[in-house]
């Protein structure tokens, strides 16, 4: 535990240190204070926009990177357009963070065969497996795997446990 | 434990009477039990009577309950009380064939366990003809108490031949995973649930065991590495190998009757492929080229042909194609799902699961006849089908109340059982080749 804190800490001071800009993510004020004008761009003139420097594992706390599971139709294997905004936080978090090896992990509803489920799971991962390549993410850094009907989030016998049994999960193994 | 051999009878009994009434409201013992659940009437049942042996009060479980129970799960006898013959005989030359015919008996079996060298026993059993009023045969087994059981199978597994002309299946061992809470565990136990022994424990999940056709190994997919992996675990040394960890997933290992190649599905190709493997590891070899998914291979009984599950023409239906690879030829027709397929060892008949306005039940189809499907089984969430050596019974899972259980069924239908454990999940029965 304390290792761990260390090792985030030491990596918060890196990121915070370092000149390129890939781990700052804008922050938007609570108090809702008046967003930069657009005449204001001048070196000495406007609103200062307040940027948190965030380690990747915090990065990943936050937004859409925060959700991991794409929610899949019965006999679908289709990727919705409500789930691209996911996909699309997690191949912009991967491109920036190649040294992460991601897991998809495939999972069905509980009714047929579990080695077919396991098949079945396997197209739901490999669904979001090609989104994230399509979007430019590397092949290297990239496994599609299945759990099949073996892990189910919810532990139900009816539609609506079904539907949530029928997704894609995100995993980002702990090193 | 020493019983008597007249309260052993009524416990028995007793036990499986109170097992189906009570199954709902009680806790079962932790020791599976096979419990008749129902029984077809469209075949008549040879009655069999088994005394009581006669010194088999030594032993720690007793010949005589044991082969009744073994009969009695045959799907082709039943037992008939043998309870009140006094005395009890124990020679050919001592049986009333006039009595033993009113009692309804076609067949009766008997015999004595008397002390041998070395602290062992010897049982001997003489098998009587009824009807026909002789001896049909005589054998006798020297063992060592803790054997008592096996050897009690063993004399089972010889009046089922003798009479039947076909081997029994009493001394054979199963495997299926048993989930308790978060624990899995790969169970090894003898056909009829007793003697349960876990051969792996683990906080993932186990599917898919598959028996090596030697009976000393097992192949199955583990989670443990937290994605599906193909192992070969030798289950009295306690030796295990992964033998398949390709980038993806690895599963649905099948043993070529030769035990060198294992049949696996594997995803590297960006689906669900059968590939053949070394069964002690290695580079896989490609076996199909689909569109679709293709999973769930198992070998014919010579080695010639694998069937499978595959999508490929839309929803599932089983397949086969030759041992090599190449072009497969569909071979269920009747619905819009039919899988994990599963050849007797006889070669003649498929067994499977189909599944019907959303129930899934045990089916079969002749292979020779090419002909019609037939539902096995009445119950409807049924998975995992396995011939027991003989082909003549059927090993599968089935769900009652949320839980898993393994069920029994006949192979012509007529005879379903079903096998209870207290309190567990269980799943993936497979039932291993024919003991030694």
């Amino acid at each position: 535990m304390k290792r761990l804190a260390l090792l985030l800490a030491c990596t918060a001071i890196l990121a915070a240190c370092s000149s390129t800009p890939k781990n700052q993510v804008p922050i938007t004020e609570a108090g809702g204070g008046a967003p930069p004008s657009s005449g204001n761009t001048g070196p000495s003139t406007g609103n200062i926009q307040q940027v948190q420097a965030m380690t990747p594992d915090e990065e990943l706390m936050q937004g859409q990177l925060a959700k991991r599971s794409i929610y899949f139709d019965l006999d679908s294997f289709v990727v919705k357009e409500e789930f691209r905004p996911i996909v699309e936080a997690h191949s912009a978090f991967m491109k920036r963070n190649q040294g992460r090896k991601v897991m998809i992990e495939g999972n069905t509803d509980e009714r047929g065969s579990r080695e077919y489920n396991l098949a079945l799971g396997q197209k739901r991962a490999e669904a979001v497996k090609s989104m994230l390549r399509v979007m430019g993410v590397g092949e290297t850094q990239l496994e599609a795997v299945s759990y099949g009907e073996e892990r189910p989030k919810s532990t139900g016998h009816d539609e609506s446990a079904w539907a949530e049994n029928r997704r894609a999960d995100i995993v980002y193994p702990i090193k | 434990m020493i019983q008597s051999p007249h309260y052993s009878t009524i416990m028995l009994r007793n036990f499986i009477k109170l097992s189906i009434a009570l199954l709902a409201l009680m806790h079962l013992p932790a020791q599976a039990q096979m419990t008749i659940t129902f029984s077809g009437s469209g075949r008549d049942l040879i009655p069999i009577a088994i005394t009581s042996f006669p010194g088999e009060a030594a032993l720690p479980v007793g010949l005589a309950q044991v082969v009744r129970s073994d009969l009695e799960h045959s799907g082709v006898f039943k037992i008939v009380d043998a309870s009140a013959a006094a005395p009890v005989p124990t020679e050919a030359g001592q049986v009333n064939f006039a009595d033993w015919k009113g009692r309804g008996a076609a067949y009766l079996a008997l015999g004595s366990v008397t002390p041998a060298a070395d602290g062992k026993l010897t049982a001997r059993v003489h098998l009587m003809n009824i009807d026909g009023q002789g001896e049909k045969g005589a054998f006798a087994f020297t063992l060592a108490p803790a054997l008592a059981r096996v050897t009690a199978h063993k004399i089972a597994d010889e009046i089922y031949e003798r009479i039947t002309g076909v081997k029994g299946f009493f001394n054979t061992k199963i495997a299926y995973v048993k989930k308790s809470g978060a624990r899995y565990d790969l169970i090894v136990a003898d056909y009829d649930g007793q003697n349960e022994q876990s051969a792996l424990t683990s906080r993932e999940p186990i599917i898919s065991p598959e028996w090596s056709p030697d009976g000393s190994k097992l192949a199955y997919v583990s989670f443990e590495n937290r994605k599906p992996q193909v192992w070969v675990h030798e289950i009295y040394t306690s030796r295990r190998t992964l033998v398949s960890n390709s980038k993806g997933s690895n599963s649905a290992p099948a043993w070529a009757p030769d035990s060198r190649t294992l049949a696996v599905t594997l995803t590297v190709s960006g689906q669900s492929q059968l590939y053949a493997i070394p069964s002690g590891g290695g580079e896989p070899r490609r076996l199909t080229s689909s569109s679709g998914i293709d999973t769930e291979p198992t070998y014919s009984p010579d080695g010639a042909s694998i069937y499978f599950t595959s999508d490929r023409g839309g929803g599932p239906q089983i397949y086969r194609i030759s041992a090599a690879g190449g072009d497969a030829k569909r071979v269920t027709f009747s619905g819009t799902y039919n899988v994990s397929p599963k050849v007797s060892p006889d070669g003649k008949t498929l067994a499977y699961v189909s599944r019907e306005g959303g129930q899934f039940r045990v089916a079969i189809l002749d292979l020779a006849a090419g002909g019609q499907e037939q539902k096995l089984t009445d119950t409807d969430k049924d998975e995992s089908p396995s011939f027991a050596p003989n082909s003549k019974m059927i090993l599968y899972a089935t769900n009652v109340g949320g839980r898993g259980v393994l069920a029994m069924v006949s192979s012509d239908g007529q005879i379903k059982q079903r096998l209870s454990v207290g309190g567990a999940d269980i799943r993936e029965p497979a039932w291993g080749p024919q003991g030694k």
